[in-house]
Formats: structure tokens, C-alpha cells, sequence
């Protein structure tokens, strides 16, 4: 006789995790199932080369909202916050180097516009403010236009207020915002090539779109969430490693009595009259529990993991219809030396931030353009991190690890496959871009990974790669997440949770779907 | 141009006033003679050959064919034999009636699913996840219906199958005269008839042979008006006329669960999952608001309100499919869907869709009836259905 | 003494000749200054080549509100929509897709190219009756302001997010939906044929700079099952006499119930006295005055042009500057000595009755966008093409036809510029285009007229050429249309008023942006 939990949480990445906890620190007992044999998920790092660890996914250290901190009693690990947040290649030996302090980045647009360097603080407040309204709405539920219970509608009516809060101009600055192209967005406040296209990278990362696509404003708001003004791609990195907040979360985890399984691959949750009774795993084993909690994204969960027979059809269909489309590479590379980024006048020190190498909208727009077609852009959209810089662990002394963030390769490509020949000729061509960046980086290269969106897809279990377990669009967050009338945790199979990032708030909020899943769960059981 | 059936080149030169309307986009006869009278009466007395092709035909294969079907209809599959063959209702997840059909077993893992509307998206998305192959055949077989008192005795002059064993909603797979062709004990007019399936490109050889075997036991094709008497009289619901599908009703109270339809008969309770169970559930504890049920026109009540006007009854010949309201204690309880005047059993009757509690048989109720273009209501009741159900039907 | 009335108006577009038609049946003395010699704005129709008329820029009719032909008695002065029949999208494999009004014959020439498909469109089309439904009454509101605390406002909004709660979340996630994806993957969840969906999406991208692929093109597809609710038995069709006549329909409508219009009367400034609309002062020099003076221009040339911009709050300024134009589409009208022939559907027939879609697929569509995005104009674009002459043979002369084609995408900020050179490699590629299609048409042609954004500008007054008067995006649209505060039809100065197509709702000869500034006006001045 298998043991009895309270619920089974599948997945033990961030979101896993603090779902887990959550519930057994309301005295759930809760039984956690890990199919790799670390914990972490993206979070996680993992050695790519000998002597070498990227966490190729997740370099810094992103939103964790203060409700998820309090709700697991987390042990926050120690932040560093550096100076430079986001360097962007303007031309052969330019950079335009955005930092924390908007004094200083205003100093550096001055060399590019004038005009630029004096919207720029006005800019990054009114942005500040948006992302704000949006961080308060990420602590909530996703609103239910049908809402019963009195008690949902007040945090709603104080979000309306809130939204009143932000004053007239705000407010309607806010509305008239979100559904527009990042680039009309942009063109509006500033003139300066480099200046537009740093902050459109960060739009329209993880996403299909180029930045003339309509709702990738919304994308802008979206990734500034929990950033202080200005502070674009300014959420720093764990001082103690890229594992510090897994770590810490599963200490969290132990300490509220979550057991824990890794090697644990769920091969199936399982079902009786219209309920959840627990999951087998791929080696057969059965366990009960009457609430499954699964961190996966909606389409392995739904699709991959129950019977068809027991949800709606059309339901299903509304779930193979979730916009996944990842069409990002990350590729790790092993260096012998650090590579030199012609012309960055910080040397060093403005390279433990993030490096975009396109300089214009124009050619983020070119790169997307292909994905649009199921092609691979001929020129992709690479941005550079150095790890090693931050943690010098991570690579042999002296040694380094450049990991590249490169946008469109979609997941399915319109003609042909990802085969060992696509994904290496992609890796050259990224290698190529950074190239021209660094020259002679390619000479330092010692080893390199390339994960495709069909390898992301095979590692860490995600459908077409997608990082985001759908993608972040208007259409696609609040009450339409994962899809419109399951938004609020419970599947449509009683006793079955997602808490994953297919779930409100989303991508972007370590924790938040994990958290307000939990916290339906405990309100449902 | 409507599409035409595999038996149009027969059937087209007997159509003696061109009365043709549209059925699934097809074009089929209402009649063959200036009058349909004696092809209802063929139904009833002889054998009537109607042309059933339109009908939407689907074979649904491989290992989880049954899975596919018991998980999309409200009977249960998995106890559908081989050979048998299972009417039944499919609801979407409110369990609100899509369509009704039958379901063929004709092989172990092969199923034919027909029914009164497109549903080749309605079962691919059932299929999502299972594994089963989904065909639409519709065009590639004929279908006809032979019905009527003598129609086993033509079907016997042409096959030399076991047609007395053959029971009621059973199949058997057969040739005629060298033509392959299944054979099922099943129809639309609540007697003892056969429904004929045959490849389309074998079709005109079937309908001649069927012919020329039958005339001696009065073979008469019928169109659709003497099908919807006798559907009637067998108290038998017809989409888009009784109820319309939970797929194109545009707003909740045009849709109907089926026991609403007095078709509580076609779910199973105790079954797998399957679409709308917990709702269908949910309704059979509360009680069902609605029901389907028959009514009985009461002929002195009738006659008198004709006789105000100095007019003797004035009943349509045909079948008639316009909404009339019905009424109780001076209050609308309800609405008549299709009615007749049935020639068989001389009665004035209608299919009517009842609130409860008023579709107790025997409940007293009053029917609107429209009398020289002045509004009235006759004395009604409900009756059992169906209206008219002879032994022979099954035995 | 300049002359009085009780009202002016600026433009004799439709819009401002029905709010004209609105405010003389109230009983104000009204008069409405034209430009050009002709009503109609971009609905008129000329005679560019001796005997062939065309409807020079707008072409089809599906949306004008029922509530304005009866209230104005349209038919009584003209009125009359006579039936488009199909659509038909030859494919480049020489087959076509045809949609046709018998749902029988729709469903079959769907199923011959996807039985799922044919199964999807009437539930799509469902799906679109009811959004139409949930949008219909917002098209009937006069959008509040959202940030006012007046008790108007906020009973408006009240109302506005009552009418969405009254939805149902069934519905309201839809019209979510719709409002926020990209029409391509809004079709993508429905049906599997690539020119079914590029034939759907192309309604969405129109008189917008937006591709297919991109979010915020769902919501027009609503537009093509707006008139369906309203008991219209076919939604689009093709008046008689062009859509010009649809215009002298109205302005004989205006003038029957007194209102005076007055052509070639072009209008140089608003008067303000005082913060004040006082009456407007014409290109001749004499001044009119009023105090109701109505804009049916764009907003640009409502807020920036047409008054001193320093009269108004620098909010409102920048807000008008930053609305979007962007005019996307041009036009090609053909004379032509015969029928064109498709090689999908040779000689004669139905189709040549109702429209020829040139989309054959999603990508080819995006490919026309990606040409604009980098400012050319697409060398395959995406046409609407129609043969007006074989609805209403009174077009061209006997055996002879007019073509239109609506194509897209023609920016007006064109690399280079717009010129007479450019204009011709436009035309060319139009025809080029079709003639794949339809061979015979280059040797049948006996005239053409090349209409770019700039000209619809120069000719029509439409800023960049849009001709929406503003892109109809989500960020302008309803109280963001043309701007937040400002979108019930006043500006900042009183008595200064707006009914142009660049107020809610806007776009296409719907003349519901004029009849609710009319009718708002009236409300004004009776308290």
C-alpha cells in the first residue's frame, strides 16, 4: 500500500516548489515529484562543458513577489544589483549603456538625442507606474467577470481604485498603452535608434512578435514588473549562485515538511467518477492523493498527463489552442578568456549585465519577421550574458561562460527539422553575431551548447520549447490563462490544479501562479 | 446545383410534380406522385423504398473506437455488440443534445456512426488524444430504407441471408443478386423495415433489383412527407423540426438534454465518462423541466370550433413543422413542434415540448388552432409515445 | 453681417451630412461647407472616363446603420443597396474558393476543399453573431470619459462594464479574444484551409497598418457581421450609382428637412472668441456665423489644423499628434472593354457578381505587409476586387465594365516618396497581380485610374490617406477615439464639435459617428 498525501505537486521548478510549501505549512501533507534528478527546473544550472555550468535560462534573478516571500517564509538569498543593467550595441565601436541610476543612463542618451536624455526619466516613472498597477494585479487571482462571491469583487474594486489612483494622465496613458506596438510606443517618446531598440528587446523577448506587433507594449510593461524605474533588465542576480533561490526554496520546502522525489517522472495523473485519485509514475507505481497540483505547462498537463476521456472536448481544444510558439535559442559557450566587446566603455564592470547586440528596431524587426513564416531568422536577435562574471565558480580560473539568448527559431520550422545539422549551423550563425561583437571571441570558444527550442522542449518538458509555458500576450494573461474559464487554478477535473507559469500571473513571477494555486487549493479543500 | 444521391437517375423521372426539397444539401423528393398518400399508405401495408442517402455516415476505426464512441454518446458502446446496432442521443459537456443517430458495430474495432448533421469536427475533436481513425463516407454509400409490413418478404426474394433471425437493431453484412450490402433491422417509421447500405457505385443495380423483386408486394418508393407521418405516429424527434443542436442554437432555451426529449431511455448511467454525464446527472436529481411528449388533438373539441364557422375540419394533408403554443389553466405550458393528421389512426397528433409537471399522460391541455385566421384552443391530452407501435415493429 | 445659422458644418462627408440631416429635422437652421464641387467626401462617384462612373474611392456598403435609412428615409431619396453575392478566391493552383450566400453551397464548395472546415464556418459564424450582438449596443453609446468622475461619465461606465458583465464570461473571454489576437491565429483556432483563413483574416487588416500575424487584427473581423443583426438578409452590397449616390441620398435627405449645402465653400478656420466656436471663416474670405460649428474632417485637421493649437491644452495636442494615420490602402479603377476572365472559373458566371478576394494564402498577406512595413508598397498585394458594372449595368456603357480593386498595402510614407512614376509601377503591379488570375485583363483595359494614399489625401482631404479618418486600432477606439476626455463628439473649445469617422465608432459609410454627434448636440442645446 502506497503511502496517502494530501496532494501530489508535479514539477519541482520554482513554481513547484512554493506551492508545495504553501500547503504543507497549512498542514497539508504534501508529496513533491521531480522527473530530473536535481530540483530547480529553469532555474537549475547545469554543467555544459567539463569545468563549465551555465544556467542557461535564467541569468537574473526576476520579480519574486513579496506575497510568494511571506507565504513560503522564505529565506531570501542576498541580491547583487549591478550598476550597469543593460548595454546595447549602437554600432561598430558604440554602446549605449542603460543604468540603474536614471542621472546616468540620461548622461548617456544625451550622446545619442538630447531629447531622448530629458524623456528618459519622465519615461521610465510613467513605466514604473503601469508595471506597478500590473505587479498589484499579478498578487490577486485573475479576476472573474462572473464572480459570485462578494469577497472577490473587493480586491477588484481596489484595483479599479488603484487604477483611478494613477491619476487621469496615467491612467489613460495606461489603457491606450497596452494594446499598442512597442515600436508606436517608442516612436512616440524617443528618436534615438540604440535607446529604442534596447528597450524593445526586452518587449519582445520570448515572444513570437517583432516590435511592430500590436500588444508588444504590453510586453514592455510586463518585464518591468518589480523593477525599479529605469532599471530595464535591472533585476540583478542571487549572490551565492544561480541555484541561490532553488536552494532556497527547497530548504523552504524541507523545513515545512514537503517530501520531496527526484527521478520521479509522472507518467499519468489518474482518475475515478469524475475526480482526481493521484498519479502513476513511468515506472508503474501508483499513488493517491486526491489533489494533484501540476507545475507543468497546460498542454503536458492536460494533454500529456490525463485520460481525454474525462475533460470536455472542447475544452481540449481550447488547451491545443494556447499559443506556445517558442522560437528562442540559448546557447552556452565555454571560453578561454573573456572576450572583449569592442568599445564598451566600462570594460568589464558594464558586462555583468546584459549585452543586446541589435542596435535598431529595424533589425529586431527584420528577425522576426522570419519566425512569421516558420523560418529561422537569417540574422538573429542574440543578447549576451557573461555568468562567470558574476559567479566565477561556474568556470575553471580564468576561464569563462558567455551564454546567448537568440530570437526566432521557432519551435516548428516550415521546412525541415531540427536536426544536429540546423541546430549547429543556428549556433554559428549566433556565434557569427557575437563575432562581429567581440572579434575574436570565436577563437576563444572552447565549447559550446546549443539548446533549440526542440531541446529545451526534450529537457526541461516544455511544449515547443516555450520557456513561458504560453506565451505572455493580452490574450493570454489575467482570466484568459492558461484559457478562458479555467483561469483559476482548478481544471475542469475535480481535484486536478495547475500551478505552473501556464497559469496567472504568469512568466515572469517566481512563485506567483505557484503561490495563488496553493491558495485556491487550501480555500477548495 | 444541390448534390444529388447515388439513386437519382432512378428516382428523379418518378418525381410527377416536382416536389423536391433540401436535405443536407441534397436534393430528394417530398414526393414521387401528385399525391403522397399511397406512399404512406405503402409504409403501413405493403413496402416503401425511400431514399436515405443524405443521412451523414462516418466509420470510426482502430483500438479506441469504442472509447471514442462511449466517451462522446450518452448509451453505452461497450455494450454494443458485434452486429447490433444502438440509437442514440451525443451532448456537448451541458449536456445539451449535438444530434442523435445509430451506431453500427460492424467489426470489432469498426463502427458506423450516422446522423442528421455534419459531426466529422465533433468526433475528430472527441478523438483528440485516443486512438482512432475517423472517415466520412456519406458520399460513398447509399443508403435506402424499405419499410413497411411486407418488406422482408422482397428483401428474402434477393439475398439468401438469415433475414427471419434477424433481430430488431441488428445488421447483417450480405450480397444481393452479387451486390455486397448491409442489411440492419432499423428505420425511421416505427414498423417493420430494414435500412439498406450499399457502395454508391452499386446503387442504381440495388434500386432496380429492388424494384423489380418488390412489385409483386406493392413496392412503392415514398418521399419525405409520407416519412414524416409515419415518423410521427412512431413518436420520433427530428433535429432542426423537434429540437435543435447545442451546436447552432443561439441562445440556452433552444436547446433541449435528452430528457428533455423523452429520450432518457438512450443514457446510461452507469457508464464511463462521457460528455455531459455530471450535468445529465445533475438533471435526472432535480428532475427534468421539460419533457417531449406526445398529444392527442380531441376530435369533438376540434370539430366544434369548425363548426362555429360552418366548416367541416380543415387539416393539412402533410406533416406540418411550425411551433404551436399549448396551453393549461389559461397559461402557456408549452409548444407543439410537428404534428399530423395521422390517416392510420384517424387522430389529429403532435409531438410537443411539455414543462413539468404537465406531460403526465393523461394531463388535459389545450392546443392552438388557427380557425378561418381567428386564434383558438381545443382540448388536447398528453399521450404516451409513440402515437402507433405494431408488434411486427419488432418481432 | 455674416450670415447666421444655427449650425455649421465642416466637410460633406457622410458623416456630416447626416449629422446635418439630424440637426435640420430637429429644426436648426444648418448649412454644410464642401470643398470639392461634389458631396461625398470619400464616398462619390465620377465619371473618370466617358461613360465608365466609378465609386472613386469607398466602394461596398455593409454597414450603414438601418436606424439612419429609416429615420432619414433613405429609399425615399435613393437609397438602394442592391446585393453582393459571393466572394471567390482563386488560389494559385488554378482552383478557387468560393463563398456564396446559399449555406447549402457555401458548405459544399468548403467541404470540397476541407470537411472540417465546412463544419467550422457556421459555428464560427455563430461565434460572430453574438460578438456582434455584445458589440453592436457600445456602437450605439457615446463613449464616457473614463477618468471623469462626473455622474455621467461614471453612469457610463457603469453601463459600458455592465453591458460586458451582462455578457456572460462565455462571451466576454470571446470578445476578449477578439479584441487582442492577431485575426491570422484567431482563424488558426478555427479552421485548417490557409485561403479560408487568409480570405477572413484580409476583413481584419483593412484600412489598418497591421499584418495578419499581428495582434489587434481580430477585432475587424467583426465588422463583416455587423450588419447581419440588423436584419439585413445580405450584409454588403453595392449601391446604385456608386456609393457617391449613397452621399446624395443623405444630402438630399438633409436638404428636404431644410439644411443648406453649400459646394466648393472650402472652409479655412474655426472662429474662437472667447474660448468659444463663433462660426468658421471661408478660403474667399467671407465668414459665416454659427454658434454649433461641426467638424466632419479628421482630428487632425479638427484639433490642429482647423483651429489655432495654442487654444487648446498641450495634452490634447500631443494626443492628436500622436493618433495614428497611416494610411495603408490604394485603389485602382479600370475601364474595360470586357469581363476579365479567370482561368479558376473561365468565362462568365456568378462570380463576376460579387467579389474576387485576391488572398491565397496567410503568408501571402503578410509578405504584402512585410513590403509596406519597410516602406514599399506590396508587388503582390492583397485586392478586393469587384465589377460594379455587372450589379448595376448603368456604370459603362452596354457590354462595357468598371473594375474596382481596393488594394492593400500601399503606404503613405513611401521610401522615396509618392510620384507620378511610382504611382504607375503601383498600378502596374495591381494589374500584374491580376492578370495571373485573369489574363485577359491587361488587353481589356481602355482606362486606369491609380489612387495611393496621397492621392486620397490631396483629392479627398483624409489625412495621410487614411480612409478611416484614423487607423481603427484598439488604442483608438471608443473613449480612446481620437482621445481620452474628448471622445463624446466636443473638443476643448465649446460649441466646437467633431462627427467625422475619427469619433466612435468610426470607419466605413456607417454615418453613426455623425447621427450620435447630432444627436448629442441636440441633447446639449436643449439643457
Amino acid at each position: 500500500m502506497t503511502p496517502r498525501y494530501d496532494g501530489i505537486v508535479i514539477g519541482g521548478g520554482v513554481n513547484g516548489l512554493v506551492a508545495a510549501t504553501v500547503l504543507a505549512r497549512a498542514g497539508r501533507k504534501i508529496l513533491l515529484l521531480e522527473r530530473r534528478d536535481g530540483i530547480g527546473g529553469q532555474v537549475r544550472s547545469t554543467e555544459f562543458a567539463p569545468g563549465f555550468k551555465s544556467a542557461a535560462l535564467t541569468g537574473d534573478a526576476g520579480w519574486l513577489p513579496s506575497g510568494v516571500v511571506r507565504a513560503v517564509r522564505l529565506a531570501v538569498p542576498e541580491l547583487v544589483l549591478p550598476e550597469a543593467t543593460l548595454a546595447v550595441r549602437a554600432d561598430e565601436r558604440e554602446w549605449l549603456v542603460l543604468s540603474r541610476d536614471l542621472g546616468r543612463s540620461a548622461e548617456t542618451i544625451r550622446r545619442y538625442s538630447a531629447r531622448d536624455a530629458q524623456a528618459w526619466a519622465g519615461f521610465c516613472t510613467r513605466l514604473a507606474k503601469h508595471a506597478g498597477f500590473l505587479a498589484a494585479l499579478y498578487q490577486l487571482p485573475p479576476p472573474d467577470i462572473d464572480a459570485a462571491r462578494p469577497g472577490e469583487l473587493l480586491p477588484l474594486l481596489g484595483l479599479a481604485w488603484k487604477l483611478r489612483g494613477l491619476g487621469r494622465r496615467d491612467m489613460v496613458e495606461l489603457l491606450r498603452t497596452v494594446p499598442l506596438a512597442v515600436q508606436e510606443l517608442l516612436d512616440d517618446e524617443f528618436e534615438s535608434e540604440p535607446l529604442k531598440a534596447a528597450i524593445a528587446a526586452s518587449a519582445i523577448r520570448e515572444l513570437r512578435q517583432g516590435p511592430r506587433s500590436g500588444g508588444t507594449a504590453f510586453g514592455l510593461l510586463h518585464s518591468q514588473v518589480g523593477a525599479a524605474p529605469g532599471a530595464i533588465r535591472g533585476s540583478g542576480y542571487w549572490k551565492a549562485g544561480p541555484d541561490a533561490l532553488a536552494a532556497a526554496l527547497a530548504a523552504a520546502a524541507r523545513t515545512s515538511g514537503v517530501e520531496i522525489r527526484a527521478g520521479a517522472e509522472v507518467a499519468a495523473v489518474l482518475a475515478r467518477e469524475d475526480r482526481v485519485t493521484g498519479v502513476a509514475l513511468a515506472h508503474g507505481e501508483e499513488i493517491q492523493s486526491p489533489v494533484v497540483l501540476s507545475s507543468l505547462d497546460p498542454a503536458r498537463t492536460l494533454l500529456g498527463l490525463v485520460d481525454p476521456v474525462w475533460l470536455d472536448p472542447e475544452f481540449l481544444l481550447a488547451v491545443r489552442n494556447i499559443k506556445f510558439r517558442g522560437s528562442v535559442v540559448k546557447v552556452s559557450y565555454a571560453l578561454d578568456a573573456l572576450p572583449d566587446f569592442a568599445g564598451l566603455p566600462g570594460g568589464s564592470t558594464d558586462l555583468t549585465g546584459t549585452l543586446s547586440l541589435s542596435g535598431s528596431l529595424l533589425e529586431l524587426e527584420r528577425a522576426a519577421d522570419a519566425a512569421k513564416y516558420g523560418r529561422i531568422s537569417e540574422r538573429p536577435h542574440v543578447e549576451v550574458q557573461l555568468p562567470s562574471l558574476r559567479w566565477p565558480d561556474l568556470a575553471p580560473s580564468g576561464k569563462h561562460v558567455l551564454v546567448a539568448h537568440a530570437q526566432w527559431a521557432p519551435f516548428r520550422l516550415r521546412n525541415g527539422s531540427w536536426d544536429a545539422e540546423t541546430r549547429e549551423a543556428l549556433g554559428d550563425r549566433i556565434s557569427q553575431t557575437i563575432e562581429q561583437a567581440a572579434p575574436g571571441f570565436g577563437a576563444l570558444v572552447r565549447e559550446r551548447e546549443v539548446l533549440t527550442p526542440a531541446d529545451l522542449a526534450q529537457r526541461y518538458g516544455l511544449t515547443e520549447g516555450a520557456l513561458n509555458h504560453g506565451e505572455m500576450g493580452l490574450d493570454q494573461i489575467l482570466f484568459m490563462r492558461p484559457v478562458a474559464g479555467a483561469a483559476r487554478y482548478a481544471m475542469p477535473l475535480s481535484g486536478l490544479y495547475l500551478c505552473g507559469a501556464g497559469a496567472h500571473p504568469g512568466y515572469g513571477s517566481s512563485g506567483g501562479p505557484g503561490w495563488l494555486a496553493a491558495k485556491r487549493v487550501l480555500s477548495d479543500v | 446545383m444541390l448534390k444529388t444521391t447515388p439513386f437519382h437517375s432512378r428516382t428523379a423521372p418518378l418525381v410527377q410534380g416536382q416536389a423536391w426539397r433540401r436535405w443536407a444539401g441534397y436534393m430528394v423528393a417530398s414526393a414521387y406522385e401528385l399525391l403522397h398518400e399511397r406512399e404512406y399508405a405503402a409504409i403501413r401495408n405493403s413496402a416503401a423504398l425511400l431514399d436515405v442517402s443524405p443521412l451523414y455516415k462516418y466509420l470510426v476505426t482502430g483500438p479506441d473506437a469504442v472509447r471514442l464512441l462511449d466517451r462522446m454518446v450518452t448509451r453505452n458502446v461497450t455494450k454494443c455488440g458485434l452486429n447490433q446496432v444502438m440509437y442514440t442521443t451525443w451532448c456537448d459537456v451541458r449536456g445539451k443534445v449535438i444530434d442523435d443517430g445509430t451506431i453500427s458495430r460492424l467489426g470489432e474495432r469498426q463502427f458506423r456512426l450516422t446522423s442528421a448533421e455534419p459531426n466529422l469536427r465533433w468526433l475528430s475533436l472527441n478523438a483528440a488524444g485516443l486512438d482512432a481513425a475517423i472517415e466520412e463516407v456519406s458520399e460513398r454509400i447509399g443508403a435506402l430504407a424499405l419499410q413497411g409490413p411486407l418488406s422482408r418478404a422482397i428483401l428474402a426474394q434477393l439475398c439468401d441471408a438469415d433475414l427471419a433471425g434477424l433481430k430488431y437493431f441488428r445488421l447483417l453484412q450480405t450480397t444481393a443478386r452479387g451486390i455486397p450490402l448491409t442489411i440492419s433491422r432499423t428505420g425511421y417509421t416505427g414498423d417493420l423495415g430494414f435500412e439498406l447500405w450499399v457502395d454508391a457505385s452499386r446503387a442504381v443495380e440495388l434500386w432496380d433489383l429492388l424494384v423489380q423483386a418488390g412489385t409483386a408486394y406493392g413496392i412503392t418508393p415514398a418521399g419525405i412527407w409520407a416519412l414524416d407521418l409515419a415518423r410521427i405516429e412512431a413518436g420520433l424527434v427530428m433535429l432542426d423540426v423537434d429540437y435543435h443542436s447545442a451546436q447552432h442554437a443561439l441562445i440556452p432555451a433552444q436547446e433541449s438534454s435528452p430528457l428533455e426529449l423523452g429520450l432518457e431511455w438512450t443514457v446510461s448511467w452507469d457508464k464511463g465518462p462521457y460528455n455531459g454525464r455530471s450535468a445529465l446527472r445533475a438533471e435526472r436529481e432535480r428532475g427534468a423541466a421539460w419533457r417531449l411528449a406526445g398529444l392527442a388533438v380531441d376530435w369533438e373539441s376540434l370539430e366544434s370550433l369548425y363548426r362555429e364557422v360552418g366548416l367541416p375540419p380543415q387539416l393539412p394533408g402533410i406533416a406540418w413543422r411550425t411551433s404551436v403554443p399549448v396551453y393549461r389553466g389559461g397559461r402557456q405550458i408549452g409548444y407543439a413542434s410537428s404534428g399530423c393528421w395521422s390517416p392510420l389512426l384517424k387522430q389529429f397528433l403532435a409531438l410537443a415540448h411539455l414543462q413539468a409537471p404537465h406531460f403526465a399522460p393523461g394531463t388535459p391541455v389545450r392546443f392552438e388552432l388557427t380557425v378561418e385566421h381567428r386564434r383558438l384552443q381545443a382540448d388536447a391530452r398528453v399521450v404516451k409515445l409513440p402515437f402507433y407501435d405494431p408488434a411486427r415493429k419488432r418481432a | 453681417m455674416p450670415q447666421r445659422y444655427d449650425a455649421i458644418l465642416i466637410g460633406g462627408g457622410h458623416n456630416a451630412l447626416v449629422a446635418a440631416a439630424y440637426l435640420a429635422r430637429a429644426g436648426r437652421r444648418v448649412v454644410v461647407l464642401e470643398r470639392r464641387p461634389l458631396v461625398g467626401g470619400a464616398a462619390v462617384t465620377e465619371e473618370i472616363f466617358p461613360g465608365f462612373k466609378f465609386s472613386v474611392f469607398s466602394y461596398v456598403v455593409s454597414l450603414l446603420r438601418p436606424e439612419i435609412i429609416r429615420d432619414l428615409e433613405l429609399p425615399r431619396h435613393g437609397l438602394q443597396i442592391l446585393p453582393l453575392e459571393s466572394t471567390v478566391v482563386p488560389l494559385d493552383n488554378g482552383d478557387h474558393l468560393g463563398l456564396w450566400s446559399d449555406p447549402d453551397q457555401s458548405r459544399r464548395e468548403l467541404a470540397r476543399h476541407s470537411p472540417l472546415d465546412a463544419e467550422a464556418a457556421p459555428l464560427f459564424g455563430r461565434l460572430m453573431h453574438h460578438m456582434a450582438m455584445a458589440v453592436k449596443p457600445i456602437l450605439a453609446m457615446v463613449p464616457p470619459d473614463p477618468t471623469s468622475l462626473a455622474p455621467s461619465d461614471l453612469r457610463g461606465m457603469l453601463r459600458f462594464a455592465g453591458h460586458f458583465r451582462s455578457l456572460g464570461a462565455e462571451r466576454f473571454h470571446a470578445l476578449h479574444k477578439l479584441m487582442t489576437m492577431a485575426s491570422a491565429d484567431y482563424l488558426d483556432e478555427w479552421f485548417e484551409l490557409d485561403c479560408l483563413k487568409a480570405t477572413k483574416a484580409a476583413s481584419g487588416i483593412i484600412g489598418t497598418f497591421l499584418g495578419p500575424r499581428s495582434p489587434g487584427s481580430a477585432y475587424v473581423l467583426l465588422h463583416h457581421y455587423m450588419g447581419e443583426i440588423d436584419g439585413a438578409f445580405r450584409a454588403w452590397g453595392f449601391q446604385k450609382g456608386g456609393t457617391g449616390a449613397i452621399s446624395e441620398a443623405i444630402a438630399s435627405a438633409a436638404r428636404a428637412a431644410g439644411a443648406e449645402i453649400r459646394t466648393e465653400a472650402p472652409v479655412e478656420r474655426v472662429l474662437v472668441r472667447n474660448g468659444r466656436a463663433t462660426g468658421v471663416a471661408l478660403g474667399s474670405g467671407e465668414e459665416l456665423a454659427a454658434p454649433v460649428v461641426v467638424s466632419g474632417l479628421d482630428p487632425r485637421r479638427t484639433f490642429l489644423e482647423l483651429v489655432d493649437r495654442a487654444l487648446l491644452p498641450e495634452d490634447v495636442v500631443t494626443a492628436i499628434e500622436r493618433f495614428k494615420f497611416r494610411g495603408s490602402s490604394g485603389k485602382v479603377n479600370l475601364a474595360l472593354s470586357e469581363l476579365p476572365n479567370f482561368s479558376c472559373l473561365p468565362g462568365p458566371g456568378p462570380h463576376l457578381r460579387g467579389a474576387i478576394s485576391i488572398s491565397p494564402s496567410v503568408d501571402y498577406l503578410e509578405r504584402a505587409y512585410d513590403d509596406a512595413k519597410y516602406g514599399e508598397f506590396s508587388r503582390e498585394p492583397y485586392m478586393d476586387v469587384a465589377i460594379p458594372s455587372m450589379i448595376d449595368p448603368g456604370m459603362a456603357p452596354p457590354g462595357k465594365h468598371v473594375l474596382s480593386a481596393f488594394v492593400q498595402y500601399a503606404p503613405y510614407q513611401l521610401n522615396g516618396g509618392w510620384s507620378d512614376a511610382r504611382r504607375e509601377a503601383f498600378g502596374d503591379a495591381v494589374v500584374n497581380t491580376l492578370a495571373r488570375y485573369a489574363p485577359n485583363l491587361p488587353g481589356a483595359i481602355i482606362g486606369r485610374q491609380v489612387i495611393t494614399p496621397v492621392d486620397i489625401e490631396r483629392i479627398t482631404g483624409l489625412s495621410e490617406g487614411n480612409i478611416f479618418q484614423g487607423e481603427l486600432a484598439l488604442s483608438q477606439l471608443f473613449f480612446l477615439r481620437p482621445l481620452p476626455a474628448w471622445a463624446s463628439y466636443r473638443t476643448p473649445i465649446r460649441g466646437y464639435w467633431q462627427c467625422g469617422a475619427g469619433t466612435h465608432p468610426g470607419g466605413g459609410i456607417m454615418g453613426a459617428s455623425g447621427r450620435l454627434a447630432a444627436l448629442e448636440i441636440l441633447k446639449g442645446s436643449r439643457a
